[in-house]
């Protein structure tokens, strides 16, 4: 027999498998997911949630599809944080320190408290890359907020309003787009194939034979 | 750590040759010994686990027996419901949003067409989130189109549509500098030069990534993209069923609240259907890598509306699946791993292949070594073999994990394992949907304005497909299904929407006397414990 812990989920008690996720939990305990579930492996943010183990003052925040179930933990999902989302053409924003200014500036309310860090279930240094996006350091901000799966557990941490995960997806693409080095080779690349030059060759290579097609992919040489 | 004893001596093993591994490359399989270890091991040959299909329009196709159910099921809906209020007036409806929905509004919004995406679940629920190791193209020197034809024909055992794949191949490059310019951020050296890797069956190395977050990346982007362009995104909404006017062609759909169960009428001009795969149907009893969402509704809604399928009973199972510990039991463990240095490891710590073969080959090869080889590791789920992920900084030098791969890294680490010191176990898992819904160049369905793309799509990828190839195709085939529903668009003049096509299936399942007691789409997989579909 396998054995079981009390979980409270939304503050009612169920005995479920020691080794289930919450989210595991939540299906054992009855439920019949549809909002709060996504991915169910850590990389959609869907399932944020909060929890306190009786006894414990402190609370903690996780995603319920990666986090195992623990004796008399009480159990509140956020399936949806009302996120703010500046709206913006990314053809004719810049990497500017303004455009924070513009599009979030509540950031510069930012009080220090680090509930945002000590919040990610990512365990991501939140509070730093907020910082970054601050001082319009993009680059630093994207990389240090490249794990983020949005899941809004930050912002529900946040006394100054703060919608983080969009703030750093803003520095992403200022990033990606106006800050990263150009690509030659790529752009080369989508020249050469406008303009038909790899067209012969592979319009050659379709009209093989399928005996020739075969013999050609079974002694094709493999870069090293 | 390791606490189980057995798991934890073959650690040993696997620790005491790594030195010895390393320096060897496993040769690769010639096509016969290819051949002969899929038709033993690969599930798709195991004929017990398919049925043929009596109604519909690819009736005589074989399909996995847990598709056979639902493409002949029953709609959710009467065919005889009020259709006269339309909830949505639209050109184009984008049912889907995942990377090929988001990628289709975003093209169909750029040509001037009225459009709108519904989704099931949220916005970037979709398995494009869960993409981890890159996306194909061939944009460096000594690579070309023609190579990354012939890899992916080959690797799909000379299957694809032909017209499908040179298409794909060709738009490669440009796909990369579109996602480029709308800010995905991918790994690149200082110089501006892609940073790219073999994948399995590559035969240059021209795989492209954004960390092993390639997927996630290119979603959270698109997603972004679609809010900025004022793109309606109803989330929550599934469609039920398409809706067909009196000439046959798509001019909507019926959608379901996904929370109150409220029914809704969308009517458009053009359909683009890009609801993806099929994971969560669990074929054949195995874990899967998909999201939630993975319940084949494309297929249904598509099939029921008279569209042909190509290729339903190929399915991938990646070859590297997590197998432990129980809690990620199925996750997708990517491909990235060995394209960085890892090799796939037995019991006994050898190393029994070469760890980039195609993900079919590599899939019979482990389940081979795990069952009538008996050189799997017995874990509490069943049998499986290694992927020594610590080769890897050996080769490359400490931090090379944290960099390349830190979603691995994470998932691992959650439960205790730290993957630069430990090796990890693997079995394969239920992947990816090799076929799907028959299309033409255009992406056009056999049904007139019914478009399709993503994962739902049969035929680009032939019988298997490669590492980074669906990245692409959701993509070059989503945003050129985009263009071609909204040019298309321009040109209809709306019909009489109507059910009658869910009305003459009924009538020739009763015919046929097939009653699998179930309704479809699927819509969410049954994972409570009082077992009640949803």
């Amino acid at each position: 027999m396998e054995q079981m812990v009390n979980v409270y989920l939304y503050g009612k008690r169920y005995a479920v498998p020691a080794s289930a996720t919450i989210m595991e939990a939540m299906e054992f305990a009855g439920y019949q997911l549809v909002r709060g579930c996504g991915c169910r492996n850590g990389f959609c943010g869907a399932c944020a949630t909060l929890y306190r183990i009786a006894g414990d003052r402190e609370l903690h925040a996780c995603l319920a599809c990666s986090t195992k179930v623990e004796d008399n933990m009480y159990v509140a999902t956020l399936p949806f944080f009302p996120l703010v989302k500046a709206v913006y053409d990314i053809e004719k924003v810049r990497p500017s320190q303004q455009i924070m200014m513009q599009l979030y500036p509540e950031i510069y309310a930012c009080v220090g408290c680090n509930a945002c860090t000590k919040a990610c279930t990512q365990g991501l240094n939140v509070m730093q890359y907020i910082a970054y996006a601050q001082r319009g350091e993009y680059e630093k901000c994207a990389e240090e907020s490249f794990d983020c799966v949005m899941c809004g557990v930050c912002s529900s941490r946040c006394p100054a309003g703060i919608s983080h995960p969009q703030v750093a997806m803003l520095a992403r693409r200022l990033n990606g787009k106006y800050l990263a080095p150009i690509c030659e080779h790529l752009d080369k690349r989508v020249e050469e194939i406008k303009e038909g030059r790899y067209e012969a060759l592979l319009q050659e290579l379709m009209a093989q034979s399928p005996e020739e097609l075969r013999r050609l992919y079974n002694t094709r040489d493999i870069e090293k | 750590m390791y606490q189980d004893p057995v798991i934890a001596a073959s650690a040993e093993l696997v620790a005491a040759a790594r030195e010895t591994n390393i320096h060897i490359d496993p040769p690769r399989m010639t096509a016969q010994e290819k051949e002969d270890l899929l038709k033993t091991y690969h599930p798709d040959y195991r004929e017990d686990q398919f049925e043929v299909l009596r109604v519909g329009p690819s009736k005589g196709q074989k399909v996995p027996r847990e598709l056979a159910a639902l493409l002949q099921g029953r709609s959710r809906i009467s065919p005889s419901m009020d259709l006269r209020k339309a909830d949505y007036e639209t050109d184009v409806l984008v049912i889907g949003g995942g990377g090929a929905g988001a990628s289709a509004a975003i093209e169909a919004h750029q040509a001037g067409a009225k459009v709108m995406v519904v989704t099931k679940l949220r916005m970037g629920d979709a398995n494009t989130m869960m993409a981890e190791g890159g996306i194909q193209a061939a944009d460096k020197p000594g690579d070309s189109p023609a190579q990354h034809f012939l890899d992916a024909y080959g690797g799909g055992h000379f299957a694809a549509q032909k017209d499908l794949l040179a298409k794909l191949v060709t738009e490669a490059p440009e796909a990369i500098q579109w996602l480029s310019n709308l800010g995905v951020e991918f790994d690149k050296a200082p110089d501006g030069t892609m940073i790219t890797t073999h994948g399995g069956g590559t035969s240059r190395k021209r795989m492209h990534a954004a960390k092993d977050y390639s997927g996630a990346e290119i979603m959270r982007t698109l997603r972004d993209e679609v809010i900025n362009r004022g793109i309606p995104v109803i989330d929550f909404t599934s469609a039920v069923e398409l809706l067909l006017d009196e000439s046959g062609r798509c001019a909507g759909a019926v959608l379901m609240n996904m929370e109150t169960r409220e029914l809704l009428i969308a009517r458009a001009k053009t359909v683009v259907l890009a609801t993806g795969g099929a994971g969560r149907l669990h074929y054949q009893g195995f874990p899967t890598s998909n999201h939630y969402g993975a319940t084949a509704d494309g297929l249904v809604l598509g099939y029921r509306a008279g569209a042909r399928l190509l290729y339903p009973d190929t399915l991938q199972y990646h070859p590297t699946g997590a197998a432990f510990p129980a809690q990620i039991f199925g996750a997708l463990v990517t491909e990235k791993v060995r394209s960085v240095g890892a090799m796939l490891i037995n019991a006994k710590g050898q190393a029994f292949m070469n760890p980039l073969e195609t993900r079919d080959v590599s899939a019979a090869a482990i389940i081979r070594e795990c069952s009538d080889r008996g050189n799997g590791v017995k874990t509490p789920a069943g049998y499986a073999v290694w992927l020594d992920t610590p080769m890897i900084e050996r080769k490359h030098g400490p931090g090379t994990i944290e960099k390349r791969i830190p979603a691995m890294m994470r998932m691992f680490g959650k439960y205790g394992i730290d993957i630069r010191k430990e090796p990890i176990l693997v079995y394969p898992t239920l992947h990816y949907q090799n076929g799907g819904l028959k299309i033409s160049v255009d992406g056009q369905s056999d049904v007139e304005n019914l478009f399709v793309a993503g994962e739902a799509v049969g035929g680009i990828h032939g019988r298997n497909r490669l590492m980074g190839n669906s990245l692409l195709d959701i993509i070059v085939f989503g945003r050129s299904a985009g263009r071609h529903a909204a040019a298309k668009a321009a040109g209809v003049t709306p019909g009489r929407a109507a059910l009658s096509h869910v009305e003459a299936f009924h009538a020739a399942l009763d015919q046929a006397g097939v009653d699998t007691g179930v309704v479809s789409p699927k819509l969410l997989p049954t994972y409570n414990s009082l077992g009640k579909d949803f």
